[in-house]
């Protein structure tokens, strides 16, 4: 029994890094109508800069945030104003190839600059647990991991809910011209959209960063994970990409190192086929 | 008389090489109710979206309250309190009614007012108010039309074009709305209505134009211009 709940613990706290690694991606699906292919790399960018500065300045990864996440959402808006919204004046194809190419350049680039070499934010609870009884315990790290991953999305869809802005991302997204006619600068919300998956991006970052050994090579893996949450939760969807997360992370954690990721992309297939907008696109 | 408050000179409109207005020229006078007619195609929703920002004008001039708005984007005209409320509704689909209508409240100057203009909005449409926590999406076809005039109204609009408010409407549904959109314009807004139903159009208003084939044919009030003139005008014979 012990076990069991052991394996269910361990999945949804891995769930939680699943679901904001998507998190991001989902945005850019649903609002701004991109397949964001240099996802992956955004996220490895946000590992490279919390490892980076976490060591330089010797703070606790965590707080790097406080740099990073600013600093990730102001290159994600300039990124979208200054390059992806001209290209997608010509079509959504030329956007996807410019992303393509945006992820083989940043993932040159850190590759130049960081050289191969593994690479890992380490943090003092790196390898304390609470026990919380016989066979039953919960990794302190992913127990925070997770709750980050769970702050961040929590206040997404506040955001997205309550504030004006977060209601004209919506708008923007249900039909662009009719937000236009209540005043919203579609472009300019595309470029918000763009920073804020960005500043999810840094956030999932420093959460691989802490967790997992990464290379500049790493982000691809992370662009399928996001891949898989996007499909199984729904374009767009907040609250299905927590769902798809945790669903993603019970299945990695049951089917181990072994069978984790066939059985992970298993879903991702009966998902296309069974219900291919997803658990809560409408 | 007075400037008009809307303007609209010799626009023209095109798609591509598609010319849809070719050009218009027509006045619409403060705080009336003015119809814009014309058959199916003969451009009156590409003027509309032209004058709300959707659209650029290939040629042409267009002045709101003696400004110069001609080739400004949507979400700049909507703050000089000139409203669209386009075809086919266009609601938030995936919003609650009640989001659709904060949204209406988005411009800046607009959201100080955003509590006020929600009460006058359920004040004309209760029906709204009853369901302003269910998705637009799920709401019928005139449900969704009020939704757009509310919303439209959230705008702290000066003026409203309404493109083909009853397309695809029954008639009571209709009637009811036209009843609205009267006592908006009671309430001194400026009212445009675009449609193919010419009945209900010239008799609700002070002044007619009728459109055919990208340009403006007859204009006057209906009661000088006779049903036979517009007849002929309407269909170009």
């Amino acid at each position: 029994m012990a076990q069991v709940l052991q394996v269910v613990i361990n999945g949804i706290l891995l769930g939680g890094i699943y679901a904001l690694l998507g998190v991001g991606m989902t945005m850019m699906f649903g609002i701004v109508k991109l397949t964001n292919l240099a996802h992956g790399e955004f996220v490895i960018i946000g590992s490279y800069a919390s490892t980076l500065i976490a060591q330089a300045i010797g703070v606790d990864p965590i707080l790097t945030l406080v740099v990073t996440v600013p600093l990730m959402f102001l290159i994600g808006m300039g990124l979208q104003s200054g390059l992806i919204n001209r290209v997608m004046m010509i079509g959504s194809e030329p956007a996807l190839l410019v992303t393509f190419g945006l992820s083989i350049i940043l993932a040159d680039a850190l590759l130049l600059l960081f050289s191969a070499d593994a690479q890992r934010a380490n943090v003092p609870y790196n390898i304390s647990s609470i026990k919380i009884s016989a066979g039953l315990s919960i990794s302190v790290l992913d127990l925070i991991v997770f709750c980050i991953a769970l702050v961040t999305i929590i206040i997404l869809s506040l955001f997205l809910k309550k504030t004006y802005l977060g209601r004209s991302i919506r708008a923007t997204s249900d039909d662009t011209e009719a937000a236009s006619l209540m005043g919203v600068n579609v472009k300019r919300t595309y470029a918000i959209a763009m920073g804020i998956a960005m500043a999810t991006a840094a956030i999932a970052g420093l959460c691989v960063a802490m967790k997992w050994v990464y290379y500049p090579s790493s982000g691809g893996s992370y662009l399928l994970t996001s891949f898989g949450v996007v499909v199984i939760g729904g374009m767009g969807s907040i609250p299905g990409t927590l769902v798809a997360g945790l669903i993603l992370g019970l299945a990695q954690v049951i089917g181990g190192a072994n069978y984790g990721q066939l059985i992970a992309y298993v879903l991702m297939v009966v998902f296309l086929a069974v219900r291919p907008q997803g658990l809560f696109s409408k | 008389m007075s400037e008009p408050m809307l303007k609209v000179e010799g626009v023209q409109a095109k798609y591509g090489d598609f010319i849809a207005v070719s050009s218009a020229t027509l006045d619409v006078p403060e705080k009336q109710i003015v119809s814009l007619i014309g058959s199916n195609g003969a451009g009156k929703s590409t003027l509309m979206d032209t004058i709300a920002g959707l659209h650029k004008p290939s040629a042409g001039k267009i002045y709101f309250k003696g400004e110069d708005i001609t080739g400004l984007p949507a979400e700049k005209i909507v703050t000089k309190g000139l409203a669209l409320v386009p075809q086919g509704s266009r609601c938030f689909v995936r919003m609650t009614v009640e989001d659709n209508l904060i949204m209406g409240s988005f411009p800046k100057f607009a959201r100080k007012k955003c509590a006020e203009s929600l009460e006058r909005v359920y004040e004309l449409f209760p029906v709204l108010k009853e369901k302003r926590n269910d998705l637009s999406g799920s709401l019928s076809g005139g449900q969704r039309q009020m939704v757009a005039v509310g919303r439209a109204l959230m705008t702290n609009p000066e003026m409203i074009l309404f493109d083909e408010i009853s397309l695809g409407l029954a008639p009571t549904i209709i009637k009811d709305i036209y009843a609205r959109i009267k006592e908006i314009n009671k309430q001194g807004t400026t009212i445009v209505l675009v449609e193919q139903d010419t009945h209900r159009a010239i008799k609700t208003a002070e002044l007619v134009h009728v459109m055919l084939k990208g340009q403006v044919v007859l204009s006057g009030a209906p009661k000088d211009l006779g049903e036979d003139e517009i007849k002929k005008a309407y269909f170009g014979i």
